[in-house]
């Protein structure tokens, strides 16, 4: 029937432009949990939820969380060790 | 506010007085979700309840399906503002679950398969309140709505019903979840509209 | 940067489902080619939408022109498609999107395969190799359902034919154009060997479609020998239940 399929971090694109200077989708991020390093415009997003999330897609595990409130948002990005960007 | 796009007016929704504040009521049934959907065999799901100090009670699901149970008929409340009314469920309560366990913590964590967390009062688990449902409108809980089974808590913002629940663990002091560590409200109570922080 | 006002300024149907609607936004900064923007409309309640809708404009156009193909189950693209009107508002979010980005500035081949309305931000890049003029070899493979389905075919072929650095193939799952020499096929790993440059080459990727149909081409390609690291994804979702 219907499933909830993953999009990409290119969807996060907009939500995270209000809160960097720089376009971070094409930064390269670690996964703490696993290691594994890769785009974060490749990684599994799931938006369909009271927040965005970003899960790495070789472990699962969350990589970063994004809650908007429309006044705040919260930024959780304990599942990456760094994020690298070029500038 | 005061900005609006001419003509759109999205899903079909009501202002129905039944619903609590900035709700919208829904005919659908939304699939929320922040990760991958488990696949969970009927052999290998288990349900704990762990105390404070470590003891564990456990069913496996044919135990699980042996305990009596019940049919629920009540409204639901996302967080992401849809509602829906009347909604049929039939599951374990936790009131029968929490029988024979003995704790003094108030507080618990439900987590599921696939690392979902969230916290809800041990109160607001028992007298009625809550159940371990694994039916919805007479079908088996399909997955991507929680199946084998979830959590039903319906008095709280349904982020609190965890889906694909494995166990419940004590706690002496209240502790966020996946949501509430991240701005959304320890307790959720949608009369009160406490949505966040 | 958040959300801007925009105005529809003009709209043209594209297929029976789709239409191309051009915003104006004041600042619009311009954008690249592949990059997106997110959409927010807020109806008389309050109640709010977002949606991502890819910029299928030229980068070296200071216009703003998204195309929205209608969602069954849509909320917010039958609006977009059948309701908005010239002079609506809506909220602008972006230009959105580093990664999944052509810039023109590298004349190395680049492949594009886009799913149904996964070609509009291929569009974009296509419009902005034409207008740049760009030498660098672009091919394009469209994998649509019919020929009514199928978006910017008249001006693709144009293109196609009028730029030697550009080629276009359509492959056609559901029903081809009269007199097309194969029957409708679902895409498989055969057809899409055959239609992109072979792994020497070391083209850029572009792979824009449903979430089962990037995963599949982009599994395809890895299996053919084409470097993982080369194939950029852009995932607009697949089957599922809109709140």
């Amino acid at each position: 029937m219907t499933e909830t399929r993953a999009l990409d971090g290119n969807a996060a694109a907009g939500a995270l432009l209000e809160l960097f200077a720089m376009d971070v989708t094409a930064a390269s991020g670690r996964c703490d949990h696993c290691g594994r390093v890769c785009v974060l415009a490749e990684t599994a997003l799931y938006d369909r939820a009271p927040g965005l999330v970003v899960r790495c897609r070789g472990c699962d595990e969350v990589l970063l969380k994004l809650v908007d409130n429309g006044d705040r948002v919260w930024l959780d990005l304990r599942g990456l060790s760094y994020l690298e960007i070029a500038r | 506010m005061g900005f609006f796009s001419s003509g759109f007016s999205g899903r079909a929704r009501s202002d129905d007085p039944a619903l609590p504040p900035g709700q919208y009521l829904t005919e659908s049934f939304p699939v929320l979700s922040a990760g991958p959907t488990p696949r969970i065999d009927d052999n290998e799901w288990a349900f704990s309840i762990t105390t404070e100090t470590g003891v564990v009670h456990a069913w496996n699901w044919e135990q699980f399906r042996a305990l009596p149970a019940e049919d629920v008929t009540t409204d639901i409340h996302c967080v992401t503002s849809w509602s829906k009314l009347g909604t049929g469920w039939r599951g374990v309560s936790l009131d029968i679950l929490f029988a024979d366990v003995d704790t003094s913590a108030d507080f618990t964590m439900t987590y599921s398969y696939g690392g979902y967390t969230t916290n809800v009062p041990l109160e607001d688990l028992l007298g009625g309140k809550a159940w371990v449902a694994f039916e919805f409108d007479g079908d088996e809980l399909e997955p991507e709505h929680g199946g084998p089974a979830r959590m039903l808590v319906p008095h709280l913002y349904f982020w609190k019903s965890a889906k694909w629940v494995r166990g419940i663990r004590m706690m002496e002091n209240d502790e966020p979840g996946f949501w509430e560590q991240n701005g959304y409200h320890m307790y959720g109570d949608p009369w009160l509209e406490q949505r966040y922080w | 940067m958040s959300f801007s006002p925009a105005t529809i300024v003009a709209a043209h149907p594209e297929t029976p489902g789709a239409r191309t609607l051009t915003l104006e936004v004041e600042g619009w900064p311009g954008h690249r080619a592949g990059q997106h923007v997110d959409v927010r409309l807020t109806a008389e309640d309050g109640y709010t939408a977002v949606r991502s809708y890819s910029i299928a404009s030229s980068a070296s156009s200071a216009r703003l022109d998204i195309t929205v193909d209608r969602l069954v189950d849509g909320e917010v693209s039958p609006y977009l498609v059948d309701v908005a009107e010239i002079g609506d508002r809506l909220e602008i979010r972006g230009p959105a999107g580093g990664w999944f980005v052509w810039r023109g500035d590298d004349d190395g081949p680049v492949q594009l395969i886009g799913g149904g309305s996964g070609v509009v931000p291929l569009m974009s890049m296509i419009r902005s190799h034409g207008d740049a003029g760009s030498t660098a070899p672009f091919r394009l493979l469209h994998s649509v359902r019919s020929p009514a389905s199928a978006l910017y075919y008249d001006e693709l072929r144009q293109r196609a034919a009028d730029d030697a650095h550009l080629e276009v193939r359509h492959a056609f799952s559901r029903a081809t154009p009269p007199g097309w020499p194969a029957p409708p096929a679902r895409l498989d790993q055969a057809t899409i060997e055959a239609s992109v440059f072979p792994p020497s080459e070391a083209a850029t990727f572009f792979v824009c479609g449903s979430t089962p149909f990037v995963e599949a081409v982009a599994d395809w390609l890895v299996d053919a020998g084409h470097a993982p690291e080369r194939i950029r994804t852009e995932r607009f979702g697949g089957i599922g239940v809109s709140p």
